[in-house]
């Protein structure tokens, strides 16, 4: 009788579960249409075409990391996924193209790709070259610990304390200059602290917040990621420069999401894992 | 230029790792190089045979792999040396006295085998003979090949720089990042530094020579 009702309940739920997804707007919502676009936009291209090539990194955990399945997986490849979805495109006529730090702009520039969303940091000289839309997220420098340290909260508790991470590093140089009470322990490379940390022998490793992330999401529980990042690095969409509507569409396509929720969806459902939940960023319309 | 006028205190801090480092790894390499050959030439078959394996192994195997041992090998097994100074002491002491005991094992060899055997018929044991007749006649012999070690020393403690110990080549990595612009002169002042310690080196070494040159 028991072990029926629990059957019973477990039925219920499901349904439950599908009738909700049945009855979310976004679904039945129809697909966005060419026609929904000022004609000759890049938009209104996509969409007819029904397919978009987004580049993204392949190597970056919880951001974007291709899956055995061969399609990348993360948060960027998330938000990939909502913007397509905007254009009506599904996620099945989404091509990935793996791009790095040193050929993102050149991807754009020659067309090879439409968009880039790869932990693609907005700045002034990389505007002269394509323009950025959003911030989508604001990645910045921030603090690893072992899972089991609960006296460092932040930066400001690391006078005294041993800090690993790279010389002539920009964290590095962050430490030096603005928490001179750490003792620095300075190697070649990240992964190089990250004995010393499970040995106890340094109390923190600093660098990007998303570098860390992947350390953590690889660890097995061991390591965590404390506080707010401490410096910004927005992450931005990468498309052709000057191709203005586009831009501001996808800025209005941030502003939605960020509002109705799906942002923060995408969020836990990736990155969230590891990492403290963010507050949205606020567009630059610049 | 500028640059390295600018960060001369930062530059001036590595200089100052690098030599307390050269310093106390020297003093110790010394130290225990001493022993390792008075291994290595003692009747007791054991310590010979341990003397001329450490001496095979760390003489044969790069410096590098010696401070990875160190930082990232031993403390797991249990033993945690203080990352930086205390880790890169440890591994340039073990290094070098391998190097320090075949520069004295020389020395020793280069003098006469009637020395000791005249010390042992005057009853000396075998620590008195080595201590006190044999060994400061090999000294002697044994500095120019000593002093080579010790620059050689001097320029081996850039590799702790790799291993989270801040000196004169981990000051120029980090200057360098910072003004790309100014990288050939951080690059020649950290090379007149090293200078500054490894050419009075040479010049000791001459002079020591010529006090204790003797005719044989």
């Amino acid at each position: 009788m028991h072990k029926y009702m629990k059957g019973a309940a477990l039925v219920a739920a499901a349904m439950l579960a599908l009738a909700a997804c049945s009855s979310d707007p976004a679904d039945s919502s129809p697909a966005a249409e060419p026609g929904d676009f000022p004609e000759g936009s890049t938009m209104a291209k996509l969409a007819s075409a029904g397919s978009i090539t987004i580049g993204t990194k392949f190597d970056q955990p919880l951001f974007g990391l291709k899956a055995p399945s061969g399609n990348p997986e993360g948060f960027d490849v998330e938000i990939g996924k909502i913007i397509a979805g905007e254009l009506g495109i599904s996620a099945d006529n989404i091509k990935w193209v793996e791009t790095v730090s040193a050929n993102r702009e050149a991807y754009i520039a020659d067309g090879t790709v439409d968009i880039v969303i790869a932990t693609y940091t907005i700045n002034d000289e990389r505007k002269e070259k394509v323009s950025f839309a959003g911030p989508y997220y604001n990645a910045g420098q921030a603090l690893m610990v072992l899972s089991d340290n609960s006296d460092i909260n932040g930066p400001d508790d690391l006078a005294g304390k041993n800090v690993c991470s790279v010389e002539g590093s920009t964290p590095a140089a962050n430490i030096a200059e603005n928490y001179p009470e750490a003792n620095l322990k300075l190697f070649e490379a990240y992964t190089d602290c990250l004995e010393p940390l499970r040995n106890n022998q340094v109390d923190v490793l600093t660098t990007d917040n998303v570098i860390l992330a992947g350390y953590v999401a690889e660890s097995d529980g061991e390591f965590k990621v404390v506080g707010e990042p401490f410096t910004e690095e927005p992450y931005g969409i990468g498309l052709a420069k000057d191709d203005t509507d586009f831009r501001m569409w996808i800025n209005d396509v941030l502003e939605e999401i960020f509002e109705d929720g799906r942002w923060l969806d995408a969020w836990n459902a990736t990155a969230g894992t590891v990492l403290p939940e963010p507050t949205p960023p606020s567009v630059d319309r610049y | 230029m500028e640059t390295f006028i600018e960060e001369f205190g930062l530059i001036w801090g590595g200089f100052l790792a690098t030599l307390s480092l050269a310093a106390v790894a020297g003093a110790l390499a010394l130290a225990l190089g001493t022993v390792l050959a008075a291994f290595r030439v003692s009747p007791v078959g054991p310590l010979r045979t341990f003397g001329t394996l450490y001496v095979e192994i760390v003489r044969n195997t790069p410096l590098t792999l010696m401070f990875f041992f160190w930082v990232f090998v031993v403390p797991s097994l249990g033993f945690v040396p203080e990352l930086g100074f205390q880790t890169s002491i440890i591994a340039l002491t073990l290094y070098t006295s391998a190097f320090v005991c075949e520069a004295l094992r020389a020395g020793i060899n280069s003098v006469g085998v009637g020395q000791a055997e005249a010390a042992r018929s005057l009853g000396f044991t075998f620590g008195q003979t080595l201590s006190q007749v044999v060994l400061p006649q090999a000294w002697r012999t044994s500095v120019p090949p000593l002093i080579s070690v010790l620059i050689a020393l001097v320029k081996n403690t850039s590799v702790a720089a790799g291993f989270a110990f801040t000196e004169m080549v981990a000051i120029s990595k980090r200057l360098t990042n910072l003004h790309a612009s100014d990288a050939i002169f951080i690059f020649f002042g950290i090379g007149v530094m090293y200078l500054l310690i490894t050419i009075p080196l040479g010049i000791l070494a001459s002079r020591i020579e010529r006090k204790v040159a003797f005719a044989r």
